[in-house]
């Protein structure tokens, strides 16, 4: 199949702005499911309410649009009623780990079998530019006029002690990493976390004068580097992106299986 | 493994936003905005079908189309 | 085969015939007094191969349920107020996207955390307007445990009926005492199952395209229609919309559905309403000691009666104007400061004639209570 084919096609253009990096993100992840082969009856797309959610609007599989930083709950739901689905779930910054950080933390825990894309722009986009648990410090924002005092998440390190199997990073200026560890998140058996940088020119580039679109990615090339790189040891601000984390643990709806035998076991 | 070559580029100028992506990050500088703030092939020799553009564009505006 | 007769708690009722109507996934968060319907089916639901799980609080909860309802599940998840109120913005997504499912809240005194151990019936008018916007919703309740089985039955129906959520407001006492319970056989009770499109693969399946009857089928997630679903003003389809025709047309589809059948959705228990000078209406564990007080009075020769609601929403106006178009005068037994009475006054020519018999203080309203209350209405002094 085409990519193409696994797109809405009739909802194109989409509705991000000119520049923004959720559309590269969309574009790795229908790629990774292109390369996966899997069937558009057998994934289940929920995301939450931002900018990042629309994203569930454009691909042609089930899509679940939520509320504000529900989606992992909803798309736990999902997974325990009907374990064989392959699930994804897109979520802004905001989204994931501020409304929806106790979802973000607990649905790790449990290890779920279901790939968590967080879209990181660090910015509000669809309310007009605040700052988010991904903003840092010492960013403008329309909510922070002197600056930000707040310090950030690192999702990498959170989705690590929260207990999930497969982490990652990548950015919309490595768009072919991008897309390998999309696919190979959503192959993973367990709770995936992908955390993609991605740009906001409109809101957060204006804002804090990064420049346009193109200068925003170039902004991921220069400060990033692969894990473990000599380059990080030399310069420690760099941001390391790669997979963090790849392992087995039980997977809860298998482990939930064995509880369900336990308890007929039980009964009889 | 040859390399491929070239045989078009498909722009879909309904979709493309003119961010200006593509042009500034292609290594080759194959790309232009044209005076609609369109993308536009204004080195077509030069490209390497690296597909960067087309990984990039946030629009899905760019296909590189190579020659088997 | 003769039905053994059960002692158990409300809760348990409520589990029991959530199994019988097919419950078969729930996700709920420990709060008192509902806990025990989410214990019991951590034991039940994985014996039967069901779904149960522990979420990290109310909101999940919700959220999970409307998930699996995607799926094709029948689903409940149980709470009391301060997770109800944590439930409303998912409550609203779940009628905006007609999503069934069953929420109980087993009530306790409000507001905040109130009194968890202590019974109230504060949250009657949360249940019809806590979520935002226009909106209809079904709310049930039930004063002993045989009704707490066959209005937890029609919740789920309603819910399959309807593609809506429907709450179940019971309350501490209802959920908590112990009373006999016998339970149906299968097929005692009619069970609405999930209506699911006839629409083949290939061809276009209008999620939130009512039929001419009004029912909406639907078509399980993981099966070969593939929708959107979302908490937008959407169209037939299930994608966002501006348009204000079908702004417009969603909101009254929403409301319209349930307001309009208020009559048919209108569950109640009468007791000797026949001539009976004063009505008294009430539900939940209060009807239980305003029935008392009839049947005590009664002997003694007084015209009183009793119109137990069982349906408080959509408020059954009509049939409360009927039952109390004879009456002198009408007394709301309830706790709380007169959440129904409002209603009621609502639904009579002579809204003066309504008065309220309530306790709040988390005690449960004895029918002494009420009789004081009555003897000054009637003018008799304390």
């Amino acid at each position: 199949m085409a990519v193409k084919d696994y797109l809405r096609e009739r909802f194109l253009p989409h509705l991000w702005c000119p520049g923004c990096g959720h559309g590269e993100v969309l574009g790795g992840l229908v790629r990774a499911i292109e390369q996966l082969g899997l069937s558009k009856n057998e994934i289940v797309m929920v995301s939450g309410i931002g900018c990042s959610s629309r994203i569930s609007g454009y691909v042609d599989f089930h899509t679940l649009h939520t509320i504000h930083g529900r989606a992992l709950a909803f798309a736990t739901g999902v997974k325990i009623a009907r374990p064989e689905l392959k699930l994804i779930v897109p979520m802004g910054d905001g989204d994931a780990l501020a409304i929806g950080g106790n979802h973000f933390i607990h649905a790790a825990r449990r290890n779920l079998d279901m790939t968590a894309l967080v879209m990181n722009n660090r910015i509000y986009g669809m309310t007009g530019g605040q700052f988010s648990p991904l903003s840092g410090e010492d960013v403008s924002a329309t909510t922070a006029p002197y600056k930000t005092i707040d310090r950030g998440f690192d999702v990498v390190e959170l989705a690590k002690a929260a207990g999930a199997t497969f982490v990652a990073r990548s950015t919309t200026f490595h768009v072919q990493q991008m897309t390998d560890i999309i696919a190979k998140a959503i192959r993973h058996k367990g709770f995936s976390v992908v955390e993609v940088l991605s740009q906001c020119p409109t809101y957060f580039g204006r804002k804090n004068k990064i420049g346009d679109a193109a200068d925003m990615i170039t902004w991921f090339k220069d400060h990033t580097t692969p894990i473990g790189s000599k380059a990080k040891q030399e310069d420690p601000g760099l941001i390391e992106r790669g997979i963090f984390v790849e392992k087995q643990e039980p997977e809860y709806c298998e482990e939930y299986e064995k509880v369900v035998a336990r308890a007929k076991g039980r009964r009889s | 493994m040859a390399k491929p070559k070239l045989k078009q580029h498909h722009i879909n100028r309904d979709w493309c936003k003119g961010c200006g992506i593509c042009v500034e990050l292609c290594p080759k500088k194959v790309l232009a905005l044209d005076e609609q703030d369109k993308v536009t092939v204004v080195r077509p020799q030069d490209c390497i079908c690296c597909r960067l553009c087309e990984l990039r564009c946030p629009d899905f505006a760019i296909e590189v189309e190579t020659q088997e | 085969m003769g039905k053994t007769p059960k002692f158990v708690q409300g809760n348990e009722a409520c589990v029991e015939a959530a199994l019988y109507a097919g419950l078969n996934f729930f996700a709920g968060y420990p709060i008192t007094p509902s806990t025990e319907i989410a214990e019991h089916l951590s034991v039940r639901l994985p014996q039967l191969g069901g779904k149960f799980i522990q979420m990290e609080d109310e909101i999940a909860s919700l959220c999970a349920i409307i998930g699996a309802s995607l799926t094709g599940c029948k689903v409940m998840t149980a709470t009391s107020g301060p997770g109800f109120s944590l439930m409303q913005e998912a409550l609203g997504y779940a009628i905006m996207a007609e999503i069934p499912c069953v929420i109980v809240n087993v009530q306790r005194g409000g507001p905040s955390t109130g009194i968890p151990t202590h019974v109230a019936q504060g949250d009657v008018n949360q249940a019809r307007w806590g979520t935002h916007g226009d909106h209809a919703i079904i709310v049930l309740t039930a004063s002993n445990h045989q009704d707490v089985f066959a209005m937890t039955v029609e919740a789920f129906n309603l819910a399959e009926t309807y593609r809506t959520p429907v709450i179940l407001l019971f309350d501490e006492v209802v959920g908590h005492m112990r009373e006999k319970l016998v339970l149906p056989e299968p097929g005692d009770l009619p069970l609405v199952e999930r209506l699911h499109t006839s629409v083949k693969e290939g061809v276009d399946y209008h999620p939130y395209l009512p039929r001419e009857d009004g029912r909406l089928p639907m078509s399980d997630f993981g099966g070969v229609h593939r929708y959107n679903v979302t908490g937008l003003v959407h169209d037939m389809w299930g994608f966002p919309s501006t348009d204000p025709k079908v702004v417009h047309g969603l909101l009254r589809h929403l409301v319209d559905k349930i307001e309009n059948r208020a009559g048919i959705l209108a569950h109640y228990r009468e007791h000797q309403l026949e001539d009976a000078e004063v009505v008294m209406i009430s539900y939940g564990s209060s009807a239980r000691s305003a029935l008392h007080v009839v049947e005590d009075r009664r002997r003694r020769g007084e015209r009183l009666g009793l119109l137990e609601l069982q349906t408080l929403w959509p408020f059954p106006h009509e049939l409360v104007r009927r039952k109390c178009a004879q009456a002198k005068a009408v007394v709301v037994v309830e706790m709380n400061m007169g959440q129904i009475m409002q209603a009621v006054k609502l639904s009579v020519p002579q809204p003066e004639r309504v008065f309220l018999a309530n306790r709040i203080d988390g005690n449960f309203i004895t029918p002494a209570d009420i009789m004081n209350i009555l003897r000054i209405i009637q003018g008799k002094g304390v």
